[in-house]
């Protein structure tokens, strides 16, 4: 309260008295409220009938996983007399709005959703999600260790892995037998290999390498024996100031030049304008997902182009790729914890992982339906590959959800592409502000 | 104001004055006092996600919000940074407002009514939409400029100034028509006969314009700038599409963005509040001041 009486000071032409009075009335106000608080969630319930509610997100080409949905739905009401499920499709650009707005009002929550792993940890502390209890279950054995890590927060698993999605290397295969060229071997390699595709062809950027593609620039990181942060006792503190990071950072951000990647081109670009452009035909080289196969195969580039794991430091090795994916959950507030979870089960479990792949091509999370649609599908092996040799995540507190927010990563790369600092000024001033969002 | 009558008032009549603004007073305290009274109350707590559904304690803190913010270096270069545009936009809007507001007063009527439907037009375009097609007219590969000027594969988006100079033409681009309106019917209000008696007593057309037509739309003039600096200073949506939130490493950043990006998005509310008190503060001392300037220059408002 002493800062408010430093702050007021009296008006010329108002007396004493009443600046007193006017002040003390200020403080009152003040001091007797709060800005307003939704109740703790409510513990919820466990009713075996009546509306399950559950939100999805939406696909650019909704239809196939519609069906799927559809078909588990049915399922789950043919066992659960009185039971109804229905189905919302959320935008995933809007996501956050419609969580945070979830989590106020537990009235218009749902109770089972899909959201992404990255959001996990602000979720679970924003008192979003309950925890999941996997124990008993016949399929939850063979979920992938690492896969299941990004479902976990202190140990605790609140998010079921649905699928998961893991970045390799694509590159042009007639660009690359034209010019003679093999794929590179270790990360050191592609900014020679880069710079000569560019030279040769001026039109072509040598790797589509964005600016704002942070899931594209941190296995340059991860490589190199850096990281974002490490735990310390709890708490994070952030490790992408320290020498191996920066080694990693700088073998990135090489690539956003005028002799590979132009930054007036790529600077602005995140993960899906850096793919656009290999998918239009303009780069020979692009860090892309599982999940953009099968929008480059409806691009010039289609029949063109093949995949290998990203390389690691040395020759042979992988480069940790980051382990995204989306989980499903159970609200903490729902008043139906046991069907929910038994509905988790359901969509989440090997019979619908397997037909989710077959229609959107989503990556299983369990390791024998993996193992079991890769045999099926060879174009998949760089990304199993890349999944055995190990995958990395981002640092999981509820504070990750701000340092993204605030876009502390894509500024750190786009800084130093753009030359605006150097790697050394900007790396620490990425990790001073994530430090700041740590602690708070 | 009459003299005389206000100064006999008596206590009682300014019983009955009150009485008959209570009304407009219970609803200005309730549109704009809550709201401040809130924004105000947010920025002194620790007001994150947690603490809004009720899964963390609030904490007061005073005035630490604003300390943060005050020590923030990024905030002192996007606020110059925010000025100085707003600066560019009101200046560029009262410029091609007056201008064009000027011009429709000298051409014929079907002149006239297609410059209006092209004000109009611009005037009602959404933000969102009107930024995204100012996008597509600058797009460096595909764009309309980068054709006529023969420019292709030129990226104005990329560079700081020429980010910040598109942005610039967006905003004076939907805001002149406010100003050419309400100006074009400041000048067609102004009696002939005033006119006529500057050109009876040989006055030039600049003569009459500096000494008739302008101290007569001063009213006017000073409404429309005030705007357009409030309008200017609050700029989101154009920035926020057009620079794809801030532009490269944030340097197209603006204050409502930067405190969108850096308090609303990452759930910070009480230091978003705090950003937004200041900036509330900050419009008012700019419009308090520039009363006080107009006044002192001698002009009854």
């Amino acid at each position: 309260m002493k800062y408010l009486l430093h702050i007021v000071q009296p008006m010329e032409g108002v007396s004493e008295m009443r600046f007193v009075v006017l002040t003390a009335v200020a403080v009152a106000a003040l001091a007797g409220c709060s800005p307003v608080q939704s109740g703790p969630a409510a513990s919820g319930g466990d009713e075996q009938t009546g509306q399950l509610r559950v939100w999805l997100f939406d696909e650019v080409n909704r239809g196939p996983k519609e069906a799927v949905v559809k078909e588990a739905v049915t399922e789950f009401q043919a066992a659960h007399q009185g039971v109804t499920v229905d189905v919302q499709y959320i935008q995933v650009q809007t996501r956050a709005e419609r969580f945070k707005a979830a989590f106020s009002d537990p009235q218009s929550a749902p109770d089972v959703a899909e959201f992404g792993n990255t959001d996990l940890a602000g979720y679970v502390a924003g008192g979003g999600f309950g925890e999941l209890d996997l124990s008993s279950w016949a399929d939850g054995q063979d979920l992938l260790p690492a896969v299941l890590e990004t479902g976990k927060v202190d140990g605790k698993v609140y998010g079921l892995p649905w699928y998961v999605g893991v970045r390799a290397l694509y590159y042009r295969t007639d660009v690359f037998s034209e010019l003679g060229l093999q794929p590179p071997a270790t990360l050191a390699d592609i900014a020679p290999l880069a710079r000569r595709i560019r030279q040769a062809k001026p039109d072509m950027l040598g790797i589509s390498a964005g600016g704002k593609y942070t899931y594209g620039a941190m296995p340059f990181v991860w490589a190199n024996g850096g990281d974002i942060a490490r735990e310390d006792g709890g708490k994070y503190v952030a490790a992408i100031d320290s020498p191996e990071s920066k080694a990693g950072l700088k073998q990135y951000t090489e690539l956003i030049a005028d002799d590979i990647c132009p930054p007036a081109q790529c600077a602005a670009n995140g993960g899906d304008a850096s793919v656009e452009a290999f998918r239009a035909g303009k780069a020979a080289m692009v860090i892309g997902g599982d999940f953009n196969r099968k929008s480059v195969d409806a691009s010039t580039a289609a029949g063109k182009y093949a995949v290998v794991p990203l390389p690691g430091k040395d020759s042979g090795s992988i480069a940790p790729a980051f382990a995204g994916g989306n989980l499903l959950g159970v609200m903490k507030g729902s008043q139906r914890k046991t069907l929910a979870t038994q509905f988790v089960q359901l969509l989440g479990g090997k019979v619908y992982q397997r037909k989710m792949f077959d229609a959107m091509g989503n990556l299983p999370t369990f390791g024998d339906v993996q193992a079991e649609v890769a045999e099926a599908d060879p174009a998949l092996e760089p990304f199993t590959k890349t999944l055995e040799a190990g995958t990395k995540f981002v640092p999981v507190t509820p504070n990750w959800a701000k340092v993204d927010a605030q876009g502390v990563l894509p500024t750190l790369i786009q800084q130093v592409a753009t030359g605006e600092q150097d790697l050394d000024g900007a790396a620490k001033a990425a990790a001073d502000q994530m430090n700041a969002a740590f602690s708070s | 104001m009459t003299h005389g009558v206000t100064r006999r008032a008596g206590r009682g009549e300014g019983r009955t004055a009150y009485a008959y603004l209570a009304p407009a007073l219970l609803v200005l305290v309730g549109l704009m006092g809550y709201p401040i009274y809130q924004l105000v109350l947010i920025s002194l707590f620790d007001y994150g996600q947690e603490q809004v559904s009720g899964g963390a304690p609030l904490t007061f803190l005073g005035l630490d919000n604003y300390a943060t913010l005050l020590a923030d270096r990024q905030f002192w270069s996007v606020l110059g940074q925010t000025v100085a545009f707003a600066a560019f936009c009101v200046v560029g809007t009262l410029l091609v407002g007056t201008a064009l507001a000027v011009l429709a007063t000298k051409v014929r009527t079907w002149a006239r009514m297609v410059l209006f439907l092209a004000a109009l037009g611009a005037w009602s375009t959404p933000a969102v939409a009107g930024s995204t097609i100012w996008l597509f007219l600058f797009d460096a590969n595909f764009g309309f400029v980068n054709e006529v000027l023969g420019t292709t594969g030129f990226s104005w988006m990329f560079g700081k100034w020429t980010a910040f100079g598109v942005v610039a033409a967006e905003v004076i681009w939907c805001s002149f028509p406010f100003v050419m309106v309400t100006l074009y019917a400041g000048i067609k209000a102004i009696p002939g006969e005033v006119l006529e008696a500057a050109a009876l007593d040989g006055a030039s057309t600049w003569r009459t314009t500096r000494s008739v037509v302008l101290p007569l739309l001063r009213p006017l003039l000073i409404v429309v700038t005030i705007q357009s600096i409030i309008w200017d200073f609050k700029v989101f949506t154009q920035i926020y599409v057009m620079t794809s939130g801030g532009g490269i490493a944030g340097r197209n950043l603006v204050l409502n963005v930067y405190a969108y990006q850096q308090a609303f998005a990452a759930s910070e509310y009480g230091l978003g509040a705090a950003i937004g008190v200041v900036m509330t503060l900050l419009l008012l001392l700019v419009t308090l001041g520039y009363l006080r300037a107009l006044r002192r220059s001698g002009e009854e408002l």
